[in-house]
């Protein structure tokens, strides 16, 4: 292979130096235009998410407001937890959050969704790292196995059954894998927990500051 | 210049394939590929990386120098790998949530560098993008391989959530081979990884090993009949 004979204006540091500069310039330029052209798209995606997370953990006609105006942050066992509230006229009707527990290889950040007496109404998962086709069970799309919460309350279980069942309480464990459920389901009994210490504050009525709902009587002349 | 690109396609995809031959590329191998899904996710992902980088480090290739090619080569890969995951997390978000992990990756992967530095830089666009272009398939090619061999073996599915990466259209590539199969811990796991690696690279072996000797006999053949004819 011949290389070609070079200018010698190349061999002088300010050509290097001034190539680098410039080709770092052109990066951080792009990055910026790049940053700036997809920031609000990728934020609405994210609202989306969260949206379709809530949605999946408060049904639709348990509310009537937007889950995401209505945020609250709490603070719970030394960590901020934000909370979504789904009210249906002044009424709180069931409350949603986020919550995350260490698992086998990484934080593991559920959501859930509690009624007004404490029952879970659903608890799925965000996002995790647990080892694929082992730990992932904990994922609606690939097992039943985090629809076992649905309903249950402390009412319904004693606290003490909250745990897998090789530590002698009510949930299975999978096959190969038991720290990622007992992480899952402390999660949940830590959530619960979160929820009755903070029931009278969170399920106070909330009045319609914002937009009161237009009257409908039709108004005779 | 002429150049081959028979060449360049026998290189990418077999004789100098980035994983079997040059072993590049083996973290996020490894990593990745507990699923032919996810294999091929990522196959797909750094096989853009692969034809951008090329064409761009091939189209500067007369204006950098020697001395700091290997920073600018660096920051080249590292800004088309945040854009391309930028675009990615903005307009396609789905397929986003399931590469996400990956994309990020792709920028530790030496062989993206290997051949901006070897091909890239020294060849004109042409040939470049077709050399990203073939070692992009040879690559997804082990990954996709790799995966389904670790996949059928440790947990007796093939393509699990193939339909999340591709679309609903391709649903019918999952497929459960075994059923009620209890898994197979260690293939899932990274040693499986490096077990079936091994086993690809022992194959690999193999074949050219006996491809070789076959060649030879045929050289060996024709000589002892050219002399037979000649006596």
């Amino acid at each position: 292979m011949t290389t070609p004979v070079q200018p010698s204006y190349r061999k002088r540091i300010s050509y290097q130096g001034g190539l680098l500069g410039g080709f770092a310039t052109l990066a951080a330029a792009l990055l910026v235009i790049g940053n700036a052209a997809t920031y609000d798209a990728i934020e609405l995606r994210k609202a989306e998410d969260l949206s379709a997370s809530l949605g999946q953990v408060i049904p639709d006609d348990m509310h009537d407001n937007n889950l995401l105006d209505d945020r609250l942050v709490l603070q719970h066992e030394g960590t901020e937890v934000v909370l979504y509230r789904g009210m249906n006229g002044p009424e709180v009707t069931a409350v949603a959050y986020r919550i995350s527990e260490p698992g086998y290889s990484g934080e593991i950040s559920l959501i859930m969704g509690v009624n007004r007496s404490g029952e879970i109404l659903g608890v799925r998962t965000i996002s995790h790292t647990e080892t694929p086709g082992l730990g992932d069970k904990i994922e609606v799309e690939k097992d039943d196995w985090i629809r076992s919460f649905d309903g249950l309350s402390f009412d319904k279980l004693p606290k003490d059954l909250w745990a897998v069942k090789k530590d002698g309480g009510e949930f299975d464990q999978f096959t190969g894998a038991t720290i990622t459920p007992r992480a899952v389901v402390r999660a949940v009994k830590r959530g619960l927990r979160l929820f009755h210490e903070n029931k009278a504050s969170l399920l106070a009525d909330q009045p319609e500051d914002q937009t009161v709902k237009a009257n409908t009587v039709s108004v005779e002349s | 210049m002429q150049h081959d690109y028979r060449r360049i396609a026998r290189d990418g995809i077999w004789d100098n394939n980035v994983v079997l031959s040059q072993m590049l590329a083996l973290c996020p191998l490894l990593a990745v590929t507990g699923t032919a899904t996810n294999g091929l996710g990522m196959g797909l992902a750094t096989l853009v990386v692969l034809v951008t980088s090329a064409f761009t480090v091939s189209l500067m290739r007369n204006m950098i120098t020697q001395e700091v090619r290997i920073p600018v080569f660096v920051l080249i890969i590292a800004t088309i790998v945040t854009l391309v995951d930028m675009n990615m997390n903005a307009w396609m978000h789905d397929l986003h949530k399931v590469l996400g992990l990956f994309v990020p990756l792709i920028v530790t992967n030496c062989a993206i560098l290997g051949r901006a530095e070897s091909f890239a830089s020294r060849n004109p666009v042409l040939p470049s993008l077709f050399d990203g272009l073939m070692m992009g398939l040879g690559f997804t090619m082990v990954l996709v391989t790799l995966g389904a061999t670790r996949e059928i073996i440790g947990s007796g599915t093939l393509f699990a959530n193939a339909s999340l990466l591709l679309g609903s259209a391709f649903s019918f590539l999952e497929l459960t081979l075994i059923p009620n199969y209890k898994g197979f811990l260690i293939m899932v796991l990274p040693p499986g990884g490096f077990l079936a690696l091994g086993f690809l690279l022992a194959g690999k072996r193999v074949i050219d090993t006996r491809l070789a000797r076959a060649r030879s006999a045929k050289t060996d053949k024709a000589v002892l009949d050219s002399e037979s004819i000649a006596t």
